[in-house]
């Protein structure tokens, strides 16, 4: 059943992400997982070989799409030939809803292929709303936005980072993919107390849960994806579950990319967490 | 201070080049110190200043483009070297910044740029060219749009000399100077090998072979077809004929106006040149280069629409 309108998935269970050296495993032995999150830009060609893979993956499975590239915080507006092609995309995946990060990275036409933190201002968060509302409301499709893990914080910041995504996602009136890894990172890259973040995030909101693994530098930690989820991170992600209810979930292994099976059997962890005993109500 | 002028100050920090020892530069983009700029926007913890900071996100921006460009350009690596190309891919990055929403684009406008700065291609100009067009080639002809394919019936009743026959969007014609297919198949293959060995000395072997197929390359006019046969890129060597040919019908031209000039100054006997022809457009058909006329939109249809 659905838990409200933005969490509006609980049947979706534990996906992965779909990742080129995997694609011929999932093709040749047709593993049962519950859905794929596909990278929305990978996908926003003209044709050839990702697409045939895609056609091929949506006849079987329930794909969702992640983008890295719509930078709801930048303070320019929308790219209108981004958007006309992620909307052919949408059309052809049928996804049933759409998650993109909380974060800038375009400034005048000039990307930098990173997701850079907001500063945490009010006039930050009425422009980023502003700018999913706009996405929304053209590509015709539930928007969740993600927090992002970061390595800096701005002097002009005016709130905290939740204070910010409880701002944002009130004003645009959308979902959130809360990703537990970056919360995580940030946590300890920013010295504030991950449990306070999710439990100062406004749980029926709660699309889309992100986990992954990440690397420890000796001064700071780095969103890596390429390790296994380590426990603090599978308590944050309980405490997300307690909070939220059952929500889809997807763990992201983005480089030195194991072998498919061991990718799904971590993520398969997350299923101890989704017992019926373990969901709660929002508190 | 504005969202928009902050996104604009720390971009241009996070887009100024690396030093040679991968890190921030200490001069901040505009001059002055890039400890006080850094300081001016970004807040310091316990553990890292400001600038450094700052300085992680400038090596993920440079780290990342550089990797997408080696990714994509492995063919103009080997032809320069490792140096050679690093150098050339920060200044490229530096006057063409990113300015498609994927990584994808990135190296869309590398060929006009080393036609307008070649001085880093100096020694190896034309080979380096061939390289990189070939290279972006390969890039548009694996993901590049397909049509449906032209069926013959839809030909009927069109005079040959005023047929007019697309060619699939992801076709690529080229005209080289150096077989150059040939060269980055060679490198492909040398680079999948070399990730399955950890040896020092195979690594090295392979690097003077590498080497020695660069220096050894002579110069040598090619036509080539980048296309795809079920996913898979292609690169099909054809004649000067055939390639003059094509690039008519690229440019819209009918079938007569496209036929008749590419066989000035062409060895096929007059005789064969009928049986020639044939023999090509059959080839071309069968590898679904030719896609279906683009249908004439009624504009009073469109009027009603509205």
């Amino acid at each position: 059943m659905p838990a409200n309108r933005f969490n509006n998935f609980t049947n979706y269970g534990i996906g992965i992400g779909l990742r080129a050296p995997h694609y011929d495993h999932i093709l040749t032995r047709k593993p049962v997982v519950d859905w794929f999150e596909i990278i929305s830009e990978n996908f926003m060609i003209g044709g050839g070989r990702p697409l045939h893979i895609l056609d091929q993956i949506l006849e079987q499975y329930k794909v969702v799409q992640h983008g890295v590239s719509m930078y709801f915080g930048s303070a320019g507006r929308p790219d209108r030939e981004h958007l006309k092609k992620l909307k052919d995309l949408v059309k052809r995946t049928k996804t049933p809803w759409l998650s993109d990060h909380l974060c800038w990275g375009s400034v005048d036409g000039r990307y930098t292929h990173d997701l850079l933190p907001m500063p945490y201002t009010f006039e930050a968060a009425r422009k980023t709303a502003q700018k999913v509302r706009e996405v929304r409301d053209y590509l015709e499709v539930p928007v969740a936005v993600e927090n992002v893990s970061s390595y800096a914080e701005f002097h002009v910041s005016e709130m905290t980072e939740w204070e910010f995504l409880n701002e944002v996602v009130e004003r645009a009136d959308c979902g959130i993919l809360l990703d537990v890894n970056n919360i995580y990172v940030s946590s300890r890259n920013h010295n504030f107390d991950p449990m306070t973040y999710i439990n100062s995030v406004p749980a029926e909101r709660v699309a889309q849960i992100h986990i992954a693994g990440h690397s420890k530098f000796e001064k700071y930690i780095l969103d890596t994806h390429d390790h296994a989820v380590i426990d603090p991170v599978w308590k944050l992600y309980e405490r997300a579950i307690e909070r939220a209810g059952r929500t889809a979930t997807l763990l992201e292994w983005d480089d030195s990319i194991p072998s498919f099976q061991e990718v799904h059997d971590e993520a398969l962890k997350a299923k101890r967490f989704l017992g019926e005993k373990k969901l709660g109500v929002a508190v | 201070m504005k969202l928009a002028s902050l996104q604009q100050a720390v971009a241009r920090a996070v887009m100024q080049p690396l030093t040679r020892s991968e890190g921030m530069q200490r001069v901040a983009p505009g001059g002055g110190s890039m400890k006080r700029y850094a300081a001016r926007y970004i807040k310091p913890n316990d553990r890292l200043t400001s600038f450094e900071r700052l300085e992680i996100y400038n090596r993920q921006y440079w780290w990342r483009v550089l990797g997408s460009m080696a990714e994509d350009f492995p063919g103009l690596r080997a032809v320069l070297g490792e140096r050679r190309f690093a150098d050339l891919c920060r200044a490229y990055l530096t006057d063409c910044p990113s300015r498609s929403f994927t990584l994808r684009n990135l190296g869309a406008r590398l060929e006009g740029w080393l036609r307008r700065n070649p001085r880093w291609i100096r020694g190896k100009k034309e080979l380096a060219l061939d390289m990189a067009r070939i290279e972006w080639a390969d890039i548009d002809a694996f993901d590049g749009a397909a049509e449906p394919v032209l069926q013959v019936e839809e030909l009927e009743g069109t005079p040959v000399g005023k047929l007019k026959l697309r060619l699939q969007p992801y076709v690529q014609l080229l005209e080289l100077h150096y077989p150059v297919d040939d060269l980055l198949l060679q490198v492909r293959k040398d680079e999948e090998h070399g990730a399955d060995f950890a040896s020092n000395a195979i690594v090295e072997h392979r690097k003077r072979a590498k080497v020695k197929a660069v220096t050894g390359l002579k110069s040598e006019k090619i036509f080539v077809v980048v296309h795809r046969v079920n996913f898979s890129v292609y690169f099909r060597r054809i004649d000067r004929e055939e390639y003059a040919i094509l690039t008519a019908l690229r440019a819209g031209k009918p079938l007569g106006a496209a036929i008749e000039p590419a066989f000035r100054a062409s060895k096929v006997p007059e005789t064969e040149r009928g049986e020639y022809i044939r023999h090509c457009f059959q080839t071309w058909a069968a590898l679904g280069w030719f896609c279906q006329p683009q249908r004439r939109t009624n504009p009073e249809t469109q009027n009603k629409k509205r």
